[in-house]
């Protein structure tokens, strides 16, 4: 079964003063129709990866891979029009605050119809009765009303709610996920991941999780890479995170408090240079 | 330069007050110079700056001197840039004009926005009725067209080029009341404001300590801009004769006096106006280029 | 140390007045460390800025070391008392400031000799070391920018800290790192904490006390303990500890 989305030595370099930049270095995976999960610190490259698949990596910002297939056809570096035709229709992304991501001046219902019909070609009623079920699948009690609503007037699970509503209107294969949580209470947080996992289940979709949370990320996907300093450091199955082989996994996990193991201190990360450019500890099954 | 003093200087790590003082000024100076036009107005405005400060060695002739035999003579080897009705060389008077310009510049930029900063965050931190006053106050200086307040002004005060850039320091300082004032007002709430207030600073210290130098760069970059339309609004004062008085080479009150003649002697206008487009233009570029300096927002990249 | 009786909070002029804060009573004893625990909106934070302050729209008593309080009017007294650390260290530091002038000034708003001395003392105990005396805060990290937060808020020698979600803008290593330093800090100095935070498990490792607050009103008091066995008694304080043990599918 060829993948998704396969991905192969991919690198994104900015040029700065003194010399350039690489912000991720050579990352590799393949997704299938399953729950990725991408984790790692600030500045490790996790988003900057989602942004190179999509075609979002603004210049001077650089992308090169060896290969970015989607469905076997390459997607690496396509003209702006050619892109703008994908993004969306099949892979689609969610980012972390809903404030910045829906168009203010904008009913929530407009944006969802724009987004299908932009993406369908089918307008009017069709593009109306789609965005409804969009927001009756996000579980949104009162979708007339949020339909006319503006973002402004909506809380933040629910703007969040309507934006994966928007992304998932043209029924792309993919959806990467920017931190789709991060910006929400827990409780609200708990019911938006839970809608996002049925409609990508429902809809046999490849999901990016990217996202900080170990443990999060650990509950929710099915397999997840571990980046640092731009490179995939580990990677394996989210039901063995607690069996991480690599250092800055492990560290990762022990830092976090736990409420079920009190400590009297945390212990801290005591970083490698090595990390930067070790083997990876687990490579993907079959080699690369 | 040499490679030890490049890397003391773009250390990330300045071991005193004045080396990292001296690596900010550096990392400043690297941004201003990657941009080649900004460089280009720099470059332009020392020119200016040289002329001016050595004007009486530079021209080749008296600028008041005049030679009615040699009136309106077109560009040649004796007169590079041709003479003006009363035969007094164009050049020279150019390069002693340059004084008057620069004293014009440099005296509005030094007042106006002086007053603007002051007035602007005064408001924005003082909030309510302090407020209201100084900028309707602000609102009603805005209501004038520019050009038409000054002549007020120098209608009431008497022509001459004292009173002409005090009208024009007096007229242009509220669009930077404004400016600093919304700039006041984002501050205002920031948290490193709440945290100097939690330390028991008075009113004052955080006007003059924390809220003006975040305030002072864009209004840097806000003058390098303006500058054009104030040596523009000078010599257009100039050339109404309301600035210079004859027989100053004031470059607004040449194009007036070359106006009769446009058509068939165009330099004796085109000359000056040409110097003025210059200047301007470097203003405009310099400008450009200290806003990527400057600009707190881009400051962090 | 910290008695808050009855405290509200609101902000603008009725029709559009919000209560952020209603009725909240807590005591804080000296030595202790108290947690308040929230989601976004439930006024938590806002009590923080009551006490200091920052707000002037409020009712009720606010006593810091037996002292009451008043408006938006704090003594020397108080500011030598209380200090407070705030949530985005990229926001709480003056972009155009060095780390050098931001101790210098607060040593001497504080009225402190020395200074020179103080501010490499200051330094060294919260992890930093004398390099960094010269930097500008876009020469620093999110966590080493923290570290200089805490040093500003030390330099007065205050006995309570407020701490309002102080490691929620941090990466998860960089947060343990600088839990540690607060917990030492605590130890040596025999500090007060007041710690804000949406983090149940941050905040049942650095209090020893916490109170749970919903839409501006605290629905439960707790020990520590008692939150990790899950003993909570309001439905509220159950349904968000639940929520924070983690995503469960189904």
């Amino acid at each position: 079964m060829t993948p998704l989305l396969s991905v192969r030595d991919l690198r994104v370099s900015f040029p700065t003063r003194s010399g350039s930049f690489q912000a991720v270095r050579g990352v590799s995976f393949d997704l299938g129709r399953e729950r990725l999960g991408v984790v790692g610190e600030s500045g490790s490259g996790k988003s900057m990866t989602g942004r190179a698949i999509l075609g979002l990596v603004r210049p001077p910002g650089k992308v090169t891979a060896e290969r970015l297939e989607l469905d076997g056809e390459s997607i690496l570096n396509l003209p702006e029009r050619r892109m703008r035709k994908l993004r969306g229709a099949r892979i689609s992304m969610v980012m972390q605050d809903p404030k910045f991501s829906l168009n203010p001046v904008m009913t929530i219902g407009r944006q969802i119809m724009e987004s299908y019909r932009l993406h369908s070609g089918q307008g009017g009623q069709a593009a109306r009765d789609k965005a409804l079920d969009m927001l009756r699948a996000v579980q949104i009690r009162d979708p007339e009303r949020v339909f006319d609503a503006y973002p402004h007037e909506i809380s933040g699970g629910m703007g969040q709610r309507a934006m994966i509503a928007m992304m998932l209107a043209p029924d792309p294969e993919i959806l990467i996920a920017d931190e789709p949580t991060s910006a929400l209470d827990v409780s609200v947080r708990n019911e938006v991941l839970r809608i996002m996992d049925k409609l990508v289940r429902d809809r046999g979709m490849g999901l990016i999780f990217i996202s900080h949370d170990l443990n999060l990320v650990g509950q929710f996907c099915d397999r997840v890479l571990i980046m640092y300093a731009g490179r995939v450091v580990e990677e394996l199955p989210a039901h063995d995170l607690h069996a991480a082989r690599h250092p800055y996994t492990q560290g990762l996990l022990n830092s976090l408090p736990r409420l079920d193991q009190p400590v009297e201190r945390l212990s801290t990360l005591q970083r490698q240079d090595s990390w930067r450019d070790a083997d990876i500890a687990t490579p993907l099954p079959g080699g690369l | 330069m040499t490679e030890t003093t490049r890397a003391w200087l773009l250390s990330d790590a300045p071991q005193t007050r004045r080396q990292a003082r001296m690596g900010a000024l550096y990392q400043g100076w690297l941004t201003f110079r990657a941009n080649k036009l900004a460089m280009l107005g720099l470059v332009i405005l020392l020119a200016l700056l040289f002329v001016a400060g050595f004007a009486p060695w530079l021209s080749p002739q008296n600028p008041f001197a005049q030679n009615l035999a040699d009136r309106l003579q077109p560009p040649s080897a004796a007169h590079w840039l041709g003479t003006d009705a009363l035969g007094r060389d164009i050049l020279s008077r150019l390069i002693h004009g340059s004084r008057i310009t620069l004293f014009i510049v440099g005296t509005v930029a030094l007042v106006a926005p002086v007053i603007g900063l002051f007035v602007g965050t005064v408001a924005g931190f003082a909030g309510g009725w302090v407020d209201q006053v100084l900028m309707r106050t602000t609102d009603i200086f805005l209501a004038f067209p520019k050009l038409i307040l000054a002549l007020a002004f120098v209608a009431a005060l008497g022509p001459g080029i004292g009173n002409a850039v005090l009208a024009l320091a007096v007229t242009s300082w509220p669009p930077y009341a404004r400016l600093a004032r919304a700039e006041t007002l984002t501050i205002r709430n920031a948290d490193y404001i709440a945290a100097a207030r939690l330390q028991g600073a008075g009113p004052l210290r955080l006007l003059i300590g924390h809220i003006w130098p975040l305030c002072v760069s864009s209004l840097i970059v806000r003058v390098a801009l303006d500058m054009a339309g104030i040596i523009l609004s000078a010599a257009g004062l100039g050339f109404l004769g309301l600035g210079a008085q004859p027989p100053m080479p004031e470059w607004g009150a040449m194009i007036s006096d070359g106006r009769t003649y446009i058509l068939d002697f165009w330099w004796v206008a085109a000359m000056p106006g040409l110097a003025i487009f210059i200047v301007s233009l470097a203003f405009n570029l310099l400008g450009d280029g200290l806003r990527d300096v400057l600009d707190p927002k881009g400051g962090a990249e | 140390m910290l008695t808050i009786k009855d405290l509200d909070v609101w902000f603008g002029h009725p029709p559009e007045r919000v209560d952020a804060v209603r009725g909240a009573s807590f005591v804080v004893a000296r030595g202790e460390s108290f947690g308040l625990v929230g989601e976004s909106g439930s006024g938590k934070s806002t009590i923080l800025r009551a006490v200091t302050g920052l707000i002037d729209t409020w009712s009720g008593r606010i006593e810091v070391a037996g002292q009451p309080v008043t408006g938006r009017h704090r003594s020397r007294a108080f500011h030598k008392t209380v200090q407070m650390v705030f949530q985005d260290p990229y926001a709480s530091l003056h972009p155009r400031h060095s780390v050098d002038r931001v101790l210098s000034e607060t040593l001497h708003l504080q009225g402190m000799d020395r200074i020179d001395q103080r501010i490499a003392t200051l330094l060294d105990s919260v992890g930093l070391g004398r390099g960094f005396r010269f930097r500008y805060p876009h020469q620093l990290s999110g966590g080493q920018r923290q570290r200089v937060a805490i040093a500003r808020a030390l330099a007065a020698e205050p006995q309570l800290l407020l701490l309002d979600e102080p490691t929620s803008a941090l990466d998860v290593s960089v947060q343990a790192e600088i839990l540690n330093l607060l917990a030492d800090l605590r130890r040596d100095r025999g500090l007060t904490y007041v710690m804000v935070s949406h983090d149940l498990a941050v905040v049942a490792h650095m209090c020893d006390r916490l109170a749970v607050m919903r839409g501006g009103e605290i629905v439960e008091e707790m020990t520590a303990a008692a939150l990790r066995q899950g003993a909570a008694r309001s439905d509220y304080a159950r349904d968000l500890l639940a929520a924070s043990r983690g995503y469960a599918a189904g």
